[in-house]
């Protein structure tokens, strides 16, 4: 292949036939402040474990929302749970719920429940 | 369907080009990347349809490009576009005939903005009046040259050597039209068919034999976006929106596909070496790449100029799979032999020649 000094970037369109909002909208209905993130990364600033990870809350909050799903399980388990992120989000959005949350709705989802 | 309705819909969507005298200002990068096209334009409109096409030499950039890139500040925008107004007053012509889309959307935004903040157009010709002590009037007509060639399309193809249909079965070839963002997409208003149905090229193609395919990413952009291609890091994001379209219209094997936007016809034609370097893919016919023409190239090849004299040797996606298709009569040999073009070896002036 020609050196180019780029490469082709994968589309971002959301495909509703594979994502799916079903975690996203569970979240929504027990932490409706979740609606209120602006994805600004403050909590990804300020976060303990992504440091020795590469955790992202705010990159979570999005593929949460978008509805890709495969990618949020594998980085759910980071989380220690610690907190630190609530007490810098500017909009006051309860994220340490959002992560208890998300695991709750993959465990319910995979017993069929949402 | 109620057909009265749908017509009065359409009729919405027309616009009023210009019969005659019309001042034409070429695009920055065009002359780069296909030479040939504004040359044959001119052609077509001076020697074809004997219309009064004038170009001044003292015009410059509208800085489109800068403007969009977020390099020049609007107002600075505004007072060199007031400069080539000014420059088309003092030559006494009231049609503008922009050759480049972004010029044509730009200058499209400024009057626009100017006839809705009539103080900013006070301002600017202020600013222009003490930098160049110029005054100037507002085109009356403002038209896209792709615009013209559409109004024009039945006498072209009344005088047409050539159709759009494929020699050896008969069958129209499938064109695929690509429209640049900001003909229409910014003021839908000002181009034929709006938006959502631009029809200035399929207009052109129907009418020169061909058929237009309907693909699902038709309305897609080129990738062309300023700042996408400058950051050359940044390229991947350009050539990913042409992978889109050419992924898109694959299933309908076009044969060529047509356009009239200085910046779409160079990047789908020269992102599809990229993504066969990068990634082995062709997407034409036979393991070929489809063929990207501008309108003036195609109008130029339906009226049997030689391909080489309208410029198609600067294609890097090679062009004579649809020369062969259409039957034209061309000479291998001479594809990079300039000298046996008379119009290229001769040294003379080519402003308003």
């Amino acid at each position: 292949m020609e050196k180019f000094g780029f490469t082709i970037s994968k589309g971002r369109q959301i495909d509703y036939e594979s994502n799916n909002r079903r975690i996203a909208e569970y979240i929504f209905e027990n932490e409706p402040s979740f609606r209120l993130c602006f994805e600004c990364g403050g909590c990804s600033a300020t976060c303990t474990t992504a440091n020795f990870t590469g955790f992202s809350l705010r990159e979570l909050n999005i593929l949460i929302k978008r509805g890709e799903n495969d990618q949020v399980r594998s980085t759910l388990k980071k989380c220690m749970l610690c907190g630190k992120c609530t007490l810098v989000c500017p909009r006051g959005v309860n994220t340490r719920n959002i992560v208890v949350l998300a695991k709750q709705a993959f465990q319910k989802s995979d017993e069929y429940e949402i | 369907m109620i057909l009265e309705g749908k017509k009065a819909i359409w009729n919405d969507y027309q616009k009023e080009i210009a019969d005659d005298k019309y001042y034409y200002v070429r695009s920055c990068v065009r002359q780069n990347f296909f030479p040939g096209s504004e040359t044959a334009f001119l052609k077509i409109m001076r020697e074809e349809l004997k219309k009064d096409v004038y170009e001044h030499p003292c015009h410059t950039t509208c800085t489109g490009i800068g403007y969009h890139g977020d390099i020049v500040p609007v107002e600075t925008t505004m007072t060199v576009v007031a400069r080539q107004f000014a420059i088309m007053t003092e030559a006494g012509y009231e049609n503008l005939l922009p050759s480049c889309i972004t010029s044509f959307g730009l200058y499209t935004e400024i009057l626009d903005t100017w006839h809705h903040f009539p103080e900013v157009e006070e301002k600017v010709r202020r600013q222009l009046r003490k930098a160049t002590g110029r005054e100037f009037r507002k085109p009356k007509n403002l038209a896209h040259a792709s615009d013209v060639i559409y109004k024009f399309r039945k006498e072209i193809a009344s005088k047409a050597k050539y159709k759009l249909v494929n020699k050896n079965t008969g069958e129209p070839l499938k064109v695929v039209d690509h429209i640049g963002c900001h003909y229409a997409k910014m003021f839908p208003s000002k181009g034929i068919g709006g938006a959502e149905y631009p029809y200035v090229l399929a207009g052109m193609v129907e009418e020169w034999g061909g058929n237009v395919i309907d693909y699902p990413e038709r309305r897609h952009c080129c990738g062309f976006g300023f700042r996408q291609y400058l950051v050359q890091a940044n390229r991947g994001f350009s050539v990913a929106c042409s992978k889109e379209k050419f992924e898109s219209m694959k299933p309908f094997k076009p044969d060529m596909i047509i356009t009239n936007c200085p910046g779409c016809p160079m990047f789908l034609d020269r992102w599809q070496y990229v993504i066969n370097e990068m990634e082995g893919k062709r997407y034409g016919q036979n393991e070929e790449g489809i063929p990207v023409f501008t309108y003036e190239e195609v109008a130029g090849l339906v009226l049997g100029y030689d391909p080489w004299e309208l410029g198609l040797q600067m294609h890097q996606t090679d062009c004579e799979p649809v020369l062969d298709k259409i039957g034209i009569d061309y000479s291998p040999e001479d594809k990079y032999n300039l000298k046996i073009i008379p119009s290229y070896s001769e040294s003379r002036s080519l402003i308003n020649v």
